[in-house]
């Protein structure tokens, strides 16, 4: 029998500590969805989507009043756009973004490209037509997998992608450059993540798949409350064992979730990732540990210790685990991030260091608007470098604030938060950027 | 076995144990464990009940609940017990 202790200390997760399941990912195969002609392309994956997510909300909305645990985000993800578009891809994104509003869901992931290697001509017309569709689309997300442990880093991909950040960031000026907060250019991008703007169901997944993300910073953050003071393998055990019962949670919603659709469960992704609300942020468990701010000396150790703890936990705590699963450091959405970097205490730099260690990487972070497109593809040169070595995801989601410079203050809203315009450095990059051609997979790539 | 954890919260009066009880089982919900404390005269009560002999659905049961609710001026959440077993139980 469940003692009141335990009852109570739920409840508390719940209610005060912002425990909550953070998205619901229906994952939606595509691919028999091709088609020649555009128009019928784009009929057929509405039908599609329609049909198969047309119980997604409100199953969602059910299992969230029943078992008293709020489902933030119930989301669709589907097959990388490119691999079935024939031709202009455009109205397929229009369909995508009327067919996600049709079902409810507050975000559609899979305009999407995997461009580790090389581009197909499909590719080629999707990247280009980035910025018009986000400027044009409400829930539509896209992503652009550029480099992976296996191939390499596309470096004609990279110099293309800097240039479509900022063409985006200026067609959607007038929103702060909201466009860029739903466009992901990743290194080893996972096929089953869960979480926007990097989800999209990738080529090895089964015909549709729930997938789960759970969250909860603030009930790890009340946690390490309890053992101030104490040394770190406490600290390790202590987020061990919140994180399995978090992930436990994830895991009884994903398989509920599963039984009630009738569609296969995917994986639960035990990524902690923060909201701007107070109480529900990353930030403040690296404070917790001894910080005066994320980003002071020993963050990198503090995030690293975080992460791995958190994946020992829920680990256990759940069949599949798969997605990002780890920490998020987006500065935006992450209240004790924007107050670090409003004071000056973290820098790009030290979130590139902090990206080695956790999921995913320069997140939601935005940049002066006159920022240089060869300078946002050096970034993202640098974290695809980062992912390729460490057989990791890393990931860029900068936005230049057009019009705008380092110290002043972009807002995004709801769940994307606002963010302080962070410095980046300006050096020259262009002849590193204009070689263009790819740079070679690590010889721990050859594992075969 | 379809098990949900009932509590109620709120200021302590005469007869809210009997009222909720009553309701129950009008709905043919058996009351399966019962915890109940006063603290600082904030009357407090979990109750752990099966659901399976009642002829209504979840939320309808839930609305049924809300009288009693309006009635005693007590906050009544009701919510399945799988997510305590799963949270603390392996």
């Amino acid at each position: 029998m469940i003692e009141t202790g335990e009852i109570l200390q739920t409840m508390r997760m719940i209610q005060e500590e912002n425990f909550d399941i953070r998205t619901i990912t229906l994952g939606i195969n595509l691919l028999d969805c091709a088609d020649q002609d555009p128009n019928r392309c784009a009929e057929r994956v509405y039908d599609k989507i329609c049909f198969t997510a047309r119980n997604l909300v409100h199953t969602g909305e059910a299992i969230e009043k029943e078992f008293g645990i709020p489902i933030v985000n119930k989301r669709i993800s589907v097959t990388p756009v490119s691999m079935i578009a024939q031709g202009d891809p455009v109205p397929i994104a229009k369909a995508l973004d009327r067919a996600a509003n049709e079902v409810g869901v507050n975000f559609l992931g899979g305009y999407s490209a995997m461009m580790q290697k090389g581009s197909t001509n499909a590719d080629e017309r999707l990247l280009s037509s980035i910025p018009q569709v986000l400027s044009e689309t409400k829930l539509l997300c896209s992503s652009v997998n550029v480099a992976s442990t296996r191939a390499g880093i596309n470096m004609n991909a990279v110099r293309e992608m800097g240039e479509i950040i900022k063409k985006t960031a200026l067609l959607t000026a007038e929103s702060d450059g909201l466009g860029c907060a739903k466009l992901v250019v990743f290194s080893n991008a996972v096929e089953d993540n869960p979480f926007m703007a990097g989800a999209f169901c990738g080529a090895g997944e089964p015909e549709c798949a729930i997938n789960v993300g759970v969250s909860g910073p603030g009930v790890v953050k009340v946690a390490l409350e309890s053992v101030k003071g104490q040394p770190f393998d406490i600290v390790a055990e202590t987020i061990k064992r919140t994180a399995f019962k978090i992930t436990r949670v994830g895991q009884l919603v994903a398989k509920e979730a599963s039984r009630r659709m009738n569609i296969p469960f995917g994986i639960v992704d035990l990524s902690l990732a923060p909201t701007p609300a107070r109480g529900d942020s990353v930030a403040h468990i690296l404070m917790e540990m001894g910080l005066e701010y994320a980003g002071a000396p020993g963050t990198t150790a503090a995030l690293a210790l975080l992460n791995d703890a958190v994946k020992k936990g829920g680990i256990m705590a759940s069949n599949h685990v798969g997605g990002l699963s780890g920490a998020f450091i987006p500065v935006s959405e992450d209240i004790g991030m924007i107050e670090s970097a409003s004071a000056g205490a973290i820098t790009i730099e030290k979130l590139e260091a902090m990206t080695c260690v956790c999921s995913v990487g320069l997140d939601m972070i935005a940049i002066p608007g006159d920022t240089s497109a060869e300078t946002i593809s050096g970034m993202i040169a640098d974290e695809a470098a980062i992912g390729m070595i460490n057989n990791k995801t890393t990931a860029i989601r900068v936005i230049p604030a057009v019009g705008k410079k380092a110290g002043d203050v972009v807002e995004f809203g709801g769940l994307l938060g606002y963010a302080p315009v962070m410095p980046v450095n300006t050096f020259d990059n262009r002849l590193f950027i204009a070689r263009g051609g790819r740079i070679p997979a690590p010889v721990h790539s050859m594992r075969n | 076995m379809t098990k949900a954890l009932i509590s109620v919260t709120g200021i302590d009066s005469t007869g809210i144990i009997a009222r909720v009880a009553t309701k129950l089982s009008e709905m043919n919900i058996n009351i399966l464990d019962i915890t109940q404390t006063i603290l600082d005269g904030y009357f407090t009560m979990m109750m752990v009940v099966d659901l399976d002999g009642a002829h209504l659905r979840f939320e309808e049961i839930d609305r049924e609940l809300q009288p009693v609710r309006d009635e005693l001026k007590m906050t009544i959440h009701m919510q399945r017990m799988d997510i305590f077993d799963t949270m603390h139980r392996i």
